[in-house]
């Protein structure tokens, strides 16, 4: 294969490898405040992308794209308030299906809203390819990894300087000595998935444009998601991003193996990884053995 | 100040405490001290709001607290230091003791962090030196000294301190206890659940003795600590006195 073949593949990669990321850092939010894997994450993602679908027939996309997310938001909280709270006693297992619950709900309820068809999305800004070094980017590409930038960048900060993130943290680090220091577990928690839906739903909006949205495109990303969250350790946001970012440059390069009917293999890379990870080494490249022993299952 | 009365707690089918009843005044120290097993952990975890009592009640500045939640008992003025210290280990020292002023009203917090975190670097001057470090890179010692700090950011007006001398060298714990009479000066009100009862007699105005959830002796330290029984139970037998 020749170079530029081999540079086109990579920008594919970290095109599909930013949403992973983004997806696999919900996952994360959540399972460090309350210890659970949220499987409607993947939901929020196609959530994203329809509500910026139907905002963006009636107004420009710079408006759209903050309401959309502010709608996911909601719906993150909703789901919230409405499934996890009621079983806040229950066990992490009965809470992991409770989630499951609520993502085919969501599939459900966004199917009857948005019927089963479809839906594109224009481009961020012109289509025209971009050249560099015989191979060609798509600007959207550079919109997905500038957003995954600011995403990170952000939460790095949020987490890092005031209080409410270093609260959270706190809270993944030792739970009942979170409470007691005052901290509101519970608020927490809720804020937790409003985050994660807010980030699962930048996420659908930036991919949409390549990649179309319809209400069953959820799961595929929650997976991935999913797999690069353990790639890189449950729990560890530079271990979602180079997660993230491995797999979506594996299944592309995995496309490009030469073998008939490689492409069709590709989502059966991220499939791999997870099994492989999950058996050989479950606490990620990032994670350490010792903690993961700790973890609540 | 605190009042806990007939209070049950359990866990599924074991009973832990049976009617366990007390009182600390304002400006006490008061140690409650018992063999492993005893309930001293259930009782202080109770108080702090951990667990909920089945029966009686807990009564703070004249205010029923027993069914009120952790983090609301710790803006009404209870702190637990917990046994085990229970840092955030991956968070600095300084995000550790910013965390501690949680409960405080957010107006305040900003000023009451900064003269609340000079009170602490005076008191333990080492964690000054260590502010920027993971907490969970310090010593036994200054985990300890840690958690006493994060329990006082809040302003407690009542502090909790659960085997503060646990896994520390004898000479570290005396340390720990130096500074536990240094708070004391100072007009905080503590109630200390110590193994190490001679040390803790020695500091605490009044004492009271649990055994398997129930209080079988109280009274001042002094009573406590000339109490045949008692020393033999908990201060181990001196070998020169004849017992018998």
């Amino acid at each position: 294969m020749d170079p530029s073949t081999i540079l086109q593949y990579t920008f594919a990669g970290i095109k599909i490898g930013g949403i992973y990321a983004m997806v696999a850092l919900g996952f994360n939010i959540i399972y460090n405040t309350t210890g659970i894997i949220n499987f409607a994450q993947g939901e929020f993602v196609m959530l994203g992308g329809m509500f910026m679908v139907t905002f963006s027939r009636i107004m420009p996309l710079g408006a759209a794209f903050p309401i959309a997310v502010l709608a996911v938001v909601i719906v993150g909280c909703f789901l919230e308030r409405a499934t996890i709270w009621p079983a806040r006693n229950g066990s992490v297992i009965s809470l992991i299906m409770i989630t499951i619950g609520g993502s085919l709900l969501l599939k459900g309820l966004a199917m009857k809203v948005w019927g089963k068809s479809s839906f594109p999305l224009r481009h961020f800004s012109s289509e025209e390819p971009i050249k560099i070094l015989e191979a060609t980017i798509q600007p959207q590409t550079l919109w997905i990894i500038s957003v995954l930038l600011l995403v990170v960048i952000v939460l790095a900060l949020f987490f890092k300087f005031t209080l409410t993130g270093k609260a959270m943290r706190a809270c993944a680090a030792n739970r009942p000595a979170a409470s007691l220091c005052g901290i509101s577990v519970d608020r927490l928690v809720l804020l937790s998935f409003a985050l994660s839906a807010g980030i699962g739903a930048v996420a659908g909006i930036v991919i949409t444009p390549v990649t179309l949205v319809n209400y069953t495109c959820g799961s595929m990303y929650a997976l991935k998601g999913f797999a690069a969250a353990v790639l890189g350790g449950l729990g560890i946001s530079t271990g979602a991003v180079v997660g993230g970012l491995t797999i979506g440059l594996m299944e592309c390069y995995g496309a490009a193996l030469p073998f008939q009917g490689a492409s069709s293999y590709k989502d059966g890379i991220a499939l791999l990884v997870l099994l492989i990870f999950l058996c050989a080494k479950p606490s990620g490249i990032f994670g350490r053995a010792a903690i993961s022993e700790l973890k609540r299952f | 100040m605190l009042r806990v009365q007939n209070l049950r707690t359990g866990y599924g089918n074991l009973e832990v405490l049976r009617n366990v009843s007390l009182h600390v005044d304002a400006g006490e120290i008061v140690v409650l001290i018992g063999a492993n097993g005893a309930g001293k952990s259930t009782l202080m975890n109770t108080i702090a709001g951990l667990l909920r009592p089945r029966e009686g009640k807990v009564l703070f500045l004249g205010e029923p607290i027993q069914s009120r939640r952790a983090s609301e008992i710790v803006s009404r003025g209870i702190s637990l230091v917990p046994e085990g210290r229970q840092l955030f280990a991956p968070l600095t020292v300084l995000e550790n003791l910013t965390l501690g002023a949680y409960s405080l009203p957010r107006k305040q917090r900003t000023l009451a962090v900064q003269g609340k975190l000079e009170e602490i670097w005076g008191l333990f001057p080492i964690l000054y030196e260590r502010r920027r470090q993971p907490a969970g890179t310090l010593s036994g010692g200054e985990q300890q000294m840690l958690a006493v700090g994060r329990a006082l950011m809040s302003r407690p007006k009542l502090l909790l301190l659960d085997e503060p001398s646990m896994g520390l060298a004898p000479l570290v714990a005396k340390e720990i206890f130096l500074a536990i009479r240094r708070l004391r000066e100072n007009g905080t009100t503590i109630l200390l659940v110590e193994q190490n009862a001679r040390a803790a007699l020695a500091i605490a105005t009044r004492g009271y003795v649990l055994e398997v959830g129930m209080i079988v002796a109280e009274g001042k330290s002094e009573e406590l600590s000339s109490s045949k029984e008692i020393v033999r139970a908990y201060l181990g037998k001196d070998y020169k006195e004849v017992w018998e």
